[in-house]
């Protein structure tokens, strides 16, 4: 297994200039904030919904390349979904990680060149942290709640 | 004498294996767990191919045997670190339940509204988090030393913090996990005790007795953690060495067989230390192996031991700050600071650079190594830590240097 498996130009592309990150979004319905204690990894995930669509999404955070590039693909992949949607968009994404087949792997887009971290088990939580907080950004909308924290074990 | 290291290497079975594409494995994540000699390995398969038995309970031979290794091994770890006494070492599983055993048994039981425990801004959460919730409960004020810029512990601080005459107890760490830093256990006892003579002392030394000469008797401390994995040693077993009065003074920790010497439906009365702090079956083959760690430690010499790491962290050290993008948190002077060494490596994660040098052989620790209210006061959310042991030489330098200047190039470009 060499680094250029886990690290496939797409994924190192999306860590040097990530897409939708931002500390702030304008008309932020939902607000949440993962943090993983083993490595580390912080993250806040910012949506804002319109009919019942992903109309505005942003992340921040710190982390390694592979969790900020993993955030940068999903919120591409996820923007303009309808909120059932993107849920169903990240249980693939999650079960690629455990090692299926995607089932929607047009509709992840970039996030499909992920597929490889399955191999690395330390670092598919790295890999899930955006996708774990965008379905607990979503929950967390449908709940009437505009704000969460969740501490991810291992 | 200098350290043969290429011929100590032999001792170490681990250190002879390859790490993939028949490259060399080069270990610097001793500091989170060293490896083991051959002669510790054997000591333990001894027990379990001559001796296993259970022990203080047996009326046998083997059991009479075991139990006398059992106990040998606690006179060997008495003399390995000064202990005061043979009956101040209780064997504990690691530091962490050397640490708990106290907290629950002495500190909890003696400390509330109105007093306050004094600790440091750099421990590992093994000497804070114990402290935190035991002041959370009880309503003793929790104190924090702070660190200096220069990775240093604020000693002028130390003293405005102990003036009030209110802090009872002094937690610290003989060396800093992340920083290396030598923290100046008898200057800081002596701040304490000054401003009030009875203050009861805590050291931990995870990261002191694996590598330097440790005296307890003549640190003067009340208690004084240890544990076997990092000094070559097996894992499971570590110890508490205190002065005898103060075990006398606590009540168990644990409860159950062994720590017991009268129990009936309406009363139980508790055995002497260090027995009272070692309930049910003890880790009998991990004493035998602490034991032979001990011998394998003094025969190389822990004075040969110290010189050897003081000689290479300076190397390393002056090796990694040279290098381009790469900032050394920790202290310059090699007197005064460990073989472990936490840096950042420009535009690169810690668990990139991890995985990175993985590729190249080399084992390093990142993360918040389990102190993150100093991760904290550095500003970071994790750090590298490359640390040294007595097998370590020069030879371990080259390849994480360039493990360091292919992650750079690899995310970088």
């Amino acid at each position: 297994m060499s680094m250029e498996d886990l690290y496939q130009e797409i994924i190192l592309d999306h860590y040097r200039k990530p897409k939708n990150r931002a500390p702030s979004l304008e008309g932020e319905d939902v607000h949440v904030h993962h943090s993983n204690p083993l490595c580390g990894d912080e993250m806040d995930l910012r949506l804002r919904v319109v009919d019942d669509r992903v109309d505005g999404i942003v992340f921040d955070g710190e982390g390694c390349s592979i969790s900020q590039a993993s955030a940068s693909a999903m919120t591409l992949a996820v923007k303009g979904r309808e909120l059932k949607d993107a849920l169903d968009l990240a249980e693939d994404f999650r079960r690629m990680m455990h090692g299926d087949e995607p089932a929607r792997a047009d509709d992840l887009l970039d996030g499909v060149a992920f597929e490889g971290v399955a191999k690395f088990p330390v670092r598919v939580k790295c890999a899930l942290l955006g996708w774990m907080a965008v379905r607990d950004a979503i929950e967390t909308y449908e709940s009437g709640a505009s704000a969460h924290t969740v501490t991810h074990e291992e | 004498m200098p350290l043969d290291v290429q011929t100590l290497r032999k001792d170490f079975p681990v250190l002879g294996r390859e790490a993939g594409d028949g490259r060399r494995l080069v270990y610097l994540d001793s500091a989170a767990s060293s490896q083991t000699p051959r002669s510790v390995m054997d000591a333990m398969n001894d027990f379990y191919e001559r001796l296993r038995s259970n022990v203080e309970r047996g009326v046998y031979r083997i059991s009479e045997e075991a139990t006398g290794r059992y106990e040998a091994a606690r006179t060997r770890v008495a003399q390995f670190v000064g202990a005061p006494a043979v009956e101040g070492v209780v064997f504990t599983k690691n530091v962490t339940e050397a640490i708990n055993l106290v907290a629950y048994s002495w500190v909890r039981r003696r400390l509330g509204t109105g007093d306050a425990l004094l600790t440091t801004a750099m421990e590992h959460h093994a000497n804070f988090v114990p402290w935190w919730h035991a002041a959370q409960d009880t309503g003793f004020d929790l104190r924090v030393i702070p660190v200096r810029e220069d990775f240093h512990l604020d000693l002028d601080a130390a003293r405005r913090l102990v003036a009030d005459g209110r802090v009872r107890f002094l937690a610290v760490g003989h060396v800093s996990n992340v920083l290396g830093t030598i923290n100046p256990v008898a200057q800081l006892v002596a701040i304490a005790r000054e401003a009030n003579p009875d203050v009861v002392v805590l050291v931990d030394g995870a990261q002191a007795v694996p590598h330097v000469p440790v005296d307890v008797a003549a640190l003067d401390v009340d208690f004084y953690g240890l544990t076997g994995h990092k000094m070559c040693g097996p894992t499971g077993i570590g110890a508490l060495v205190a002065k005898p009065e103060r075990l006398e003074e606590m009540p168990p920790f644990l409860t159950g067989g062994s720590m017991i010497l009268d129990v009936a439906l309406d009363r139980v009365v508790w055995n002497d230390p260090p027995h009272r702090f070692e309930a049910g079956t003890p880790m009998i083959a991990e004493a035998f192996g602490i034991d032979a760690a001990c011998d394998y430690l003094d025969t190389i010499g822990m004075d040969e031991v110290r010189a050897h790491e003081r000689a290479l962290v300076a190397s390393f050290v002056d090796a990694l700050s040279a290098t381009d993008g790469v900032t050394v948190y920790g202290p310059t002077d090699p007197a005064k600071r460990s073989g472990a060494i936490s840096f950042a490596v420009d535009g690169v994660h810690p668990h990139d650079l991890g995985a990175m040098l993985d590729q190249h052989g080399v084992c390093i620790r990142v993360g918040h190594h389990c102190a993150k209210p100093l991760m904290r006061w550095l500003g970071v959310s994790a750090t590298a830590r490359a640390s040294l042991y007595l097998y370590n030489d020069m030879d371990d330098l080259a390849p994480l240097l360039d493990g360091i200047a292919a992650a750079r190039s690899f995310f970088a470009r």
